[in-house]
């Protein structure tokens, strides 16, 4: 029923709306530092090559942060792809099956190109990184634990963006 | 009121008890452990607990009775990664990590570009190879790849090459010969083919004849071949052109047998050239 009340109520929900996005828990942009390029071989990278590996790399990370944390594979298409993608899609239905969750909150990255392929059909990484882990079993919070270690990535290109095609810890 | 007391008291001692064999239950486990290999989780302490094994590629859920190893059967702990292992109990819970590496070469992902190149060209073939295992881990240890390029009928180049984080590459020179190679990685067995077609490179010389035939001049080059003598393929295009006071005439024919062969209308005074791709050939002036 609309009445006299409705922009007064639309203006409240607004508000509230407003007020709740300001009272969301920011999300922390991750220290990001990227250790020069020159060595990387054996085909020359171009600095917008280099900067959209890094970027794509970068919103992997969301995009399994989410992906994990509502298990949900679609999270994953954007930048995954081939092995990458199906190991974390296990992950996922892993979860689902068993009712947990988990969040990957990527607070720092230290990344070395340390490959590109003389065809240009694959770049690889290496990515010290640190994330705080949330392991939550049906929706309550088990544990948390701050985790340092070492990814190496293998990104491929594909029609718009580099996508992730490896994506493996490496042993301490 | 003494009855409800003394089991106020128990109670408070039960749980007591309870916090302290949670608090007292621990996790042990290698912190290193080869993908698929079976394993053991011991735990201390009394009670039940949960225990869980997570990472970005693989979680696992048991539930425990503290005191009794937890155990992992082979091949179920398959994806090389760090993993972080929870032992939660009713009170508290134990924390620690390991990590899963990859068990040895199972499968090589193999790129070979390109697979149709002109011969004779430095560095023009490029071999990649991703090292695996059996679980599709990428293998991280030092592994010697071999490289060979065999040409039919002739040469074999060889060449061992180590991977590093879980990559070996190359880059090998065409033969001077056209024809087909065969281009194979192997490691420890295991052998990836690829075959890369080798083509006659652009044509070295190029050469036409003329001759009158009534109103017209027939037009004929000889084979064409590249700088290595090479047969340059059939179908390649020459491109005949005319031109007369002003006028042009252009006819294209494919290569037929190495030759090109065609007519044009027998102007005098014109001047007749031929071309193929970037490569120019002599030029006729007409009648000779």
């Amino acid at each position: 029923m609309i009445n006299a009340s409705t922009p007064r109520l639309a203006a409240l929900i607004l508000a509230c709306l407003t007020l709740g996005g300001l009272a969301m828990p920011a999300v922390e942009q991750p220290l990001v530092k990227v250790a020069n390029a020159d060595s990387v071989g054996p085909r020359t990278l171009e600095p917008q090559t280099r900067a959209a590996v890094v970027r794509d790399y970068l919103a992997s990370w969301q995009s399994l942060n989410r992906a994990l944390d509502e298990n949900n594979v679609t999270r994953l298409d954007a930048d995954f792809t081939g092995i990458a993608k199906e190991k974390l899609s296990e992950t996922v239905e892993e979860q689902y099956r068993l009712g947990l969750r988990t969040r990957y909150q990527d607070s720092k990255h230290d990344i070395s190109l340390v490959f590109y392929s003389p065809e240009g059909l694959s770049i690889e990484l290496l990515d010290s990184v640190e994330y705080e882990l949330q392991l939550l079993d049906h929706d309550k919070l088990q544990a948390t634990q701050h985790i340092r270690t070492q990814y190496l990535a293998v990104l491929t290109p594909t029609e718009v963006r580099w996508k992730v095609r490896i994506l493996q810890s490496t042993p301490q | 009121m003494t009855l409800r007391c003394t089991f106020a008291a128990l109670w408070v001692v039960c749980a007591m008890a309870t916090v302290a064999s949670a608090q007292n239950m621990q996790l042990e486990l290698p912190k290193n452990v080869k993908a698929g290999s079976a394993v053991s989780i011991s735990t201390a302490g009394s009670g039940k607990a949960v225990l869980y094994i997570v990472s970005p590629t693989q979680t696992l859920r048991r539930d425990v009775q503290l005191g009794e190893s937890a155990v992992i059967a082979p091949g179920e702990l398959h994806n090389a990664g760090h993993y972080s292992a929870f032992l939660v109990g009713p009170s508290s819970a134990q924390t620690t990590e390991f990590d899963v590496s990859s068990e040895r070469p199972s499968t090589l992902s193999f790129l070979a570009k390109p697979s149709r190149l002109p011969v004779d060209l430095h560095d023009g073939i490029s071999g990649v190879v991703y090292v695996f295992d059996a679980f599709r881990n990428l293998v991280l240890a030092p592994t010697e790849v071999s490289f060979e390029l065999s040409e039919t009928g002739g040469a074999t180049q060889t060449r061992t090459v180590t991977a590093r984080n879980g990559v070996a590459w190359l880059r090998l020179d065409s033969a001077p010969k056209a024809g087909s190679a065969q281009f194979q990685a192997r490691v420890d067995g295991i052998t990836e083919k690829r075959v890369v077609q080798q083509v006659s490179g652009e044509p070295c010389n190029l050469r036409m004849s003329a001759r009158r035939s009534g109103t017209r001049v027939e037009l004929e080059t000889e084979p064409l071949r590249d700088c290595k003598g090479n047969a340059v393929p059939d179908g390649t295009i020459v491109t005949f052109i005319e031109r007369n006071n002003g006028s042009e005439s252009t006819v294209d024919v494919p290569l037929k047998r190495g030759i090109a062969r065609t007519d044009l209308p027998a102007n005098d005074g014109a001047t007749i050239s031929v071309a193929t791709g970037v490569v120019m050939g002599n030029e006729i002036r007409w009648p000779r």
